[in-house]
């Protein structure tokens, strides 16, 4: 069974690559994919923490939900950890 | 007859509007990049024609690359088979220079469909397919590949049956994507060259099929 993953709803300023569509959305990971810099630090020239990136499945259906073209489509991002909490 | 004329306003004879000439004052980025470009051929780390050189390669890169790759998987399944495993490598294997590129291919089945967007910019995998189309970069493709895929397919002339799952793949951070197309029916006997000129950028975006023979 593939780990059930929740999306933080957090809304911090600044260079954030969490799409805010996705935020309080729970997935599944898909793979992860290793230590990355992260991209809040890097992209202001500062230090950089090595953050776990993961590829999070969502059902359509978790994101539109009643809106969704097609419930079982699936779409897949790349989350880094701090902004993932287990359900 | 000198060109110097006639007014460059309104249409030109073959109906399009006239381009207007870029006159209006640097942005900051432009004045940046003038700037640190002449610094560095100044103090003798460039020099212009290196720079020439790499917007050459740079702009050399085109969807060929990512054919080439797509050709190969098809006609060879252990590539194939390094290619889903681990796509930078794969690539490099045929000799692309992908630099730093973390590339992951998705493979297209009867079963599934891919689809890739960038719903934050415009990350594309540049190295192996060359600049992105201008579409892709649009606010209307990237907000409507996610809620929409369905729709924005079938306006791009494929169209999927309900029975097939679509995964779109939206680039949010370190990882690129390609797709990597079923191979059409009726190919058994092509080879990799042949195979090749079947597949489009589209399909590698997973907006389009590839060509049939």
């Amino acid at each position: 069974m593939a780990e059930r993953v929740r999306v933080k709803t957090m809304m911090p300023p600044g260079h954030v690559r969490t799409p805010a569509y996705l935020r309080g959305k729970t997935g599944t990971i898909e793979r992860p994919l290793g230590p990355f810099a992260n991209p809040e630090q890097l992209a202001y020239g500062l230090p950089a923490d090595k953050q776990p990136l993961y590829r999070v499945r969502f059902s359509m259906a978790e994101l539109w939900g009643e809106a969704a073209e097609c419930p079982t489509d699936t779409l897949d991002a790349e989350i880094y950890g701090h902004w993932l909490e287990k359900v | 007859m000198p060109h110097d004329h006639h007014d460059h306003t309104g249409l030109s004879p073959s109906g399009h509007p006239y381009r207007a000439d870029n006159d209006a004052p640097l942005t900051y980025w432009q004045r940046m990049e003038i700037a640190v470009r002449e610094l560095m051929i100044e103090k003798g780390h460039l020099s212009a024609a290196e720079v020439a050189a790499q917007i050459d390669a740079m702009d050399a890169r085109s969807p060929a690359n990512g054919a080439a790759v797509v050709a190969r998987a098809w006609s060879d399944p252990a590539f194939k088979a390094r290619l889903l495993e681990n796509a930078s490598d794969a690539c490099r294997e045929m000799g692309f220079d992908i630099g730093t590129l973390h590339l992951i291919a998705v493979e297209n089945t009867p079963e599934t469909h891919n689809m890739i967007v960038c719903t934050l910019c415009s990350c594309y995998p540049r190295n192996l397919l060359g600049l992105p189309p201008d579409w892709y970069k649009t606010r209307e493709y990237r907000s409507r590949a996610v809620r929409e895929p369905r729709a924005v397919l079938r306006e791009f002339g494929v169209d999927l049956p309900p029975a097939t799952t679509i995964r779109v793949h939206d680039s949010t951070a370190d990882m690129r994507y390609i797709v990597l197309p079923a191979r059409p029916a009726g190919t058994g006997q092509m080879d990799e060259d042949a195979l090749a000129a079947l597949v489009t950028r589209d399909s590698m975006i997973g907006t389009g099929l590839p060509r049939t023979p």
